[in-house]
């Protein structure tokens, strides 16, 4: 069996999972320290475990980091050093940092000689004498994590992995992030993804001890997963070295843990919060993910995220009369406090819901009163912004299915323009917790190709079988593996024509045998 | 700051360097690229230098010397090798071999991150860069700047890497070999380098350049701005500052992109909504916005501007920004008298896209 568990703002929620089969399921507030918050919640479902079941694996989404960037706590002191000169003076590491979470991971920042073109050819070469330097300042500077990135390394890693070899030799113990590792083109995003990587480290490998140890402590000997931002997972080692992966994952999760619960693979999730709505696609079961460059804390990545669009609206929305107005104000997690229906003094978008008959809630008498009219134009506002919403994420023209979730779905009712069909799955409020539980392990590798050498094809099926076999050394049943993704990216600009292959595939975590 | 004489000077600080990146976005006409790096190094010079003074073409001393800088290469490189001091090795270069030293620098086109490509070189010499360009839009091709139009030599042109080397096209039989010559130097460099052509005279600039561009893209960028802050529509914002017309309104149906000969052609689809429902619109682009039709019919073709921007924030939007679902507004401007005489419209004009109609000026 599978144990999910996901932390959300308020709650922090586990699910077991036998095959398709919600076995268990606990709800608890999220903690302060968000550690103790998810060990209470794995010890309270596992008290409940079925005699003679055993657990196959535990994938766990969390909040830590985020939150450590937000609130700049438990970031490393880091170093990037960028392989470039003479390129990219211009804009050094860290350029457009908010300062404060420059100077919380020290603003130590270095740029040496090295770096390739487009082409492969070496911008100019590695700089050993000065990169020795640096790592000696680094270490008297008490530098412990560092990130280093190097100009093309996505097309040649040589100077990076040189760089990281010369540093290991002056400092042994510090902890090092190659950019090329964290993934595609765009020397300041995927410089930067390293950096928090690296920032971020020590603090994954402790938070990943307490959950180790608690599940020793409960007796459970199953290997440790950490839910990403793109739907799959990475194995407890992979999330102590790239946490920020990490980062986002939980509407992911309630995105995956939808299409599940409705066996949907292409169509729309609008998942309705008490103060917002999230409305995302899924493409083949994975939530699209966003074309432009994220922003973490104030940082530009290119980080695989979802391709989202929240809106200020949700059950605990705030509704005002003269003149009519919904939000962006929301009584949030008061709702059961504050609203008219539930015996409280704010009018909100579920006493709308509630009066028009939609949402069977709270006290219905307590908005009998309400003005029909009025009831009438807040449930027309809440369908048509959830409409837009829709029509903005959609990829084409054409109706889709409609996956509700969250406990805010209350507020629409089953027809919506551009849904082929409206669904609100069973176990909706724990697609979150099931997303975890259901996620699958992925690879994804990204390879330029020279035309001249090999056809198209040849370029797309050896980036495939490259990804296949990055998804089986991940944990993937190789039965299950399947390609979910491919992009290419035609290099007019070169004039031997060339082409940037990014594949990536996806397959089913084993689940053992149960033990006879 | 120094005096230059003039009495409408102001400053590009890094506060217009934002407007400035908004109101090129909209004068690019869909094309011109990403500004997040230009911008950002723009920023990072006139943060350590200081601000650059802005000269109108009018105010030029009669003996200036005029430099005109931009990049050249390929975006998809620039994201990766950021650029550097290109433009300003390069004004060095064309220094060199004129014997001629720059008293301002210009820009080859106002439309997107090249619009702020000399404000670097400027900004590390002290020089003022000149309220005009090249273009008073954004183009496709080195050869369509107003300059070479009416008769200004495009060489020497200087072209210049980020690791020391420059090389000087000394001459070219028409402004296309030069683009073409400039282009293989630029592979070689490692795709990401920047021009200098040799000085203009003032009497030049008034002559060829097209006016107070700079102006009129930090003015569309500051309207955006306040509209956004004060809670007004940024599309009357728009067009009270710079005189035009909404061409339509709606949401993005179709693009059907294809990559033909290192350019990104293809065409849009949007369906009205508001005072536009059930019309449409099919925007025909080659880099940037080239004709737009509105159920069929011709409304606006180049060189007049076709500009999208974001129904609700006023944000330009760019050709490679569009997909399914944006509620996007078109807007339409005249295009700089430069480009609608005869010698423009040639090197300019639809014939110049392979469309066999005659230009019809925007009126509004």
């Amino acid at each position: 069996m599978f144990v999910g568990v996901d932390v959300g703002g308020t709650n922090t929620d586990a699910v077991l999972m036998d095959g398709a089969q919600l076995v268990n399921a606990v709800k608890l507030p999220t903690t302060g320290d968000v550690t103790s918050g998810i060990i209470s919640a794995l010890t309270a479902l596992l008290a409940r475990l079925p005699a003679g079941a055993r657990v196959d694996a535990v994938m766990v989404g969390t909040t830590h980091f985020t939150n450590a960037l937000l609130e700049q706590r438990n970031l490393s002191p880091t170093a990037v050093v960028r392989l470039a000169l003479p390129a990219t003076q211009l804009l050094p590491p860290a350029v457009d940092w908010p300062a404060e979470l420059e100077a919380a991971l020290g603003g130590h920042t270095y740029m040496v000689g090295g770096g390739h073109e487009f082409d492969g050819r070496e911008i100019a070469p590695l700089d050993r004498g000065e990169l020795r330097r640096v790592a000696a300042d680094m270490r008297s500077e008490g530098v412990t994590a560092v990130a280093v990135s190097g100009v093309f390394s996505p097309v040649n890693a040589a100077h990076e992995r040189e760089a990281a070899a010369i540093i290991r030799e002056e400092s042994p113990e510090v902890r090092i992030c190659l950019s090329h590792e964290n993934g595609r083109m765009g020397l300041l995003e995927r410089e930067n993804a390293a950096a928090l990587n690296a920032a971020l480290g020590r603090l994954a490998e402790e938070v990943i001890e307490s959950i180790k140890e608690a599940l020793e402590s409960l007796d459970v000997d199953a290997p440790l997963y950490v839910s990403q931002n793109d739907g799959t997972l990475m194995d407890a080692e992979f999330a102590a070295r790239f946490p920020a992966f990490a980062i986002s994952s939980g509407p992911t999760n309630s995105m995956r843990g939808a299409a599940w619960l409705s066996g949907v693979r292409d169509g729309i999730v609008v998942d309705v919060g008490g103060t917002s709505t999230d409305v995302g696609a899924l493409v083949n079961g994975f939530p699209r993910e966003a074309a432009v460059a994220v922003e973490l804390a104030g940082v530009r990545t290119n980080f695989r995220m979802p391709d989202m669009v929240s809106i200020p609206l949700g059950g605990g929305t705030v509704v005002r009369t003269e003149p009519f107005g919904m939000g962006p104000e929301s009584v949030g997690y008061r709702l059961t406090e504050e609203a008219l229906v539930f015996g409280g003094s704010t009018l909100t978008a579920t006493d709308l819901a509630a009066a028009d008959g939609r949402a069977i809630v709270g006290n219905p008498q307590l908005v009998e009163g309400l003005d029909p009219s009025l009831v009438r134009l807040g449930m027309s506002e809440v369908t048509s912004r959830v409409e837009t919403a829709i029509d903005q994420v959609k990829l084409t023209y054409e109706d889709v299915p409609v996956i509700l979730a969250g406990g805010g779905s209350i507020l629409l009712n089953n027809t919506l323009r551009g849904a082929s069909q409206v669904l609100r799955p069973e176990h909706a409020g724990m697609a979150n917790a099931i997303g975890a539980a259901i996620a699958q392990v992925g690879g994804q590798v990204e390879r330029v190709y020279s035309l001249e050498e090999v056809s198209r094809e040849e370029a797309i099926a050896n980036c495939s079988a490259a990804a296949k076999a990055r998804a089986a050394a991940a944990g993937a049943e190789p039965s299950s593996i399947e390609v979910v993704d491919i992009d290419e990216v035609p290099l007019t600009y070169v004039p031997s024509s060339a082409t940037r292959v990014r594949v990536k595939a996806v397959g089913n975590l084993a689940q053992r045998q149960q033990a006879s | 700051m120094r005096d230059y004489g003039s009495e409408n000077l102001w400053e590009v600080t890094e506060s217009a360097l934002e407007s400035i990146a908004i109101g090129a976005g909209i004068l690019g006409t869909g094309g011109g690229g990403n500004p997040y790096i230009g911008q950002l190094r723009a920023r990072q010079v006139i943060r350590e230098k200081g601000p650059v003074a802005v000269l109108s073409p009018e105010e030029l001393p009669d003996d200036a010397r005029v430099v005109c800088v931009g990049g050249i290469g390929a975006p998809t490189v620039g994201i990766e090798k950021v650029r550097d001091y290109q433009s300003y090795h390069a004004l060095r270069a064309i220094e060199d071999y004129t014997g001629e030293k720059a008293t301002a620098l210009i820009s080859n086109e106002i439309g997107g991150s090249n619009s702020v490509e000399p404000l670097i070189p400027a900004a590390m010499t002290g020089l003022p860069v000149v309220d005009a360009d090249g273009m008073g839009r954004a183009f496709p091709e080195f050869q369509m700047k107003t300059f070479f139009v009416y008769g200004v030599p495009c060489c020497p042109m200087a072209v210049a890497d980020e690791k020391g080397n420059s090389v000087v096209i000394r001459d070219t039989i028409n402004p296309q070999w030069a683009e073409r010559l400039a282009r293989s130097i630029t592979v070689q460099m490692g795709c990401v380098a920047c021009y200098a052509v040799a000085p203009m005279s003032a009497q030049q600039v008034r002559r060829t350049a097209v006016p107070n561009s700079l102006t009129l893209a930090r003015n569309l960028g500051d309207a955006v701005k306040q509209a956004r802050q004060e809670g007004r529509d940024p599309l009357s914002a728009i067009l009270e500052v710079c005189p035009g017309k909404e061409l339509f309104g709606g949401k993005v149906m179709d693009v059907d992109r294809r990559t033909a000969a290192g350019f990104a052609r293809g065409t849009l689809g949007i369906d009205g909504l508001d005072s536009w429902a059930g019309q449409k619109m099919e925007i025909e682009f080659q880099n940037e916005n080239l004709v737009a039709r509105r159920d069929g019919e011709i409304v606006c073709i180049v060189p007049d501007l076709i500009c999208a921007v974001g129904t609700d924030l006023g944000e330009p939007v760019t050709t490679e920004m569009m997909r399914y679902g944006l509620r996007v507004t078109i807007l339409g401007f005249p295009a700089p008298a430069l480009w609608t005489s005869d010698e423009g419209l040639a090197v300019a004009g639809p014939r110049a896209f392979g469309y066999d109609v005659d230009y019809v000026a925007l009126t509004v």
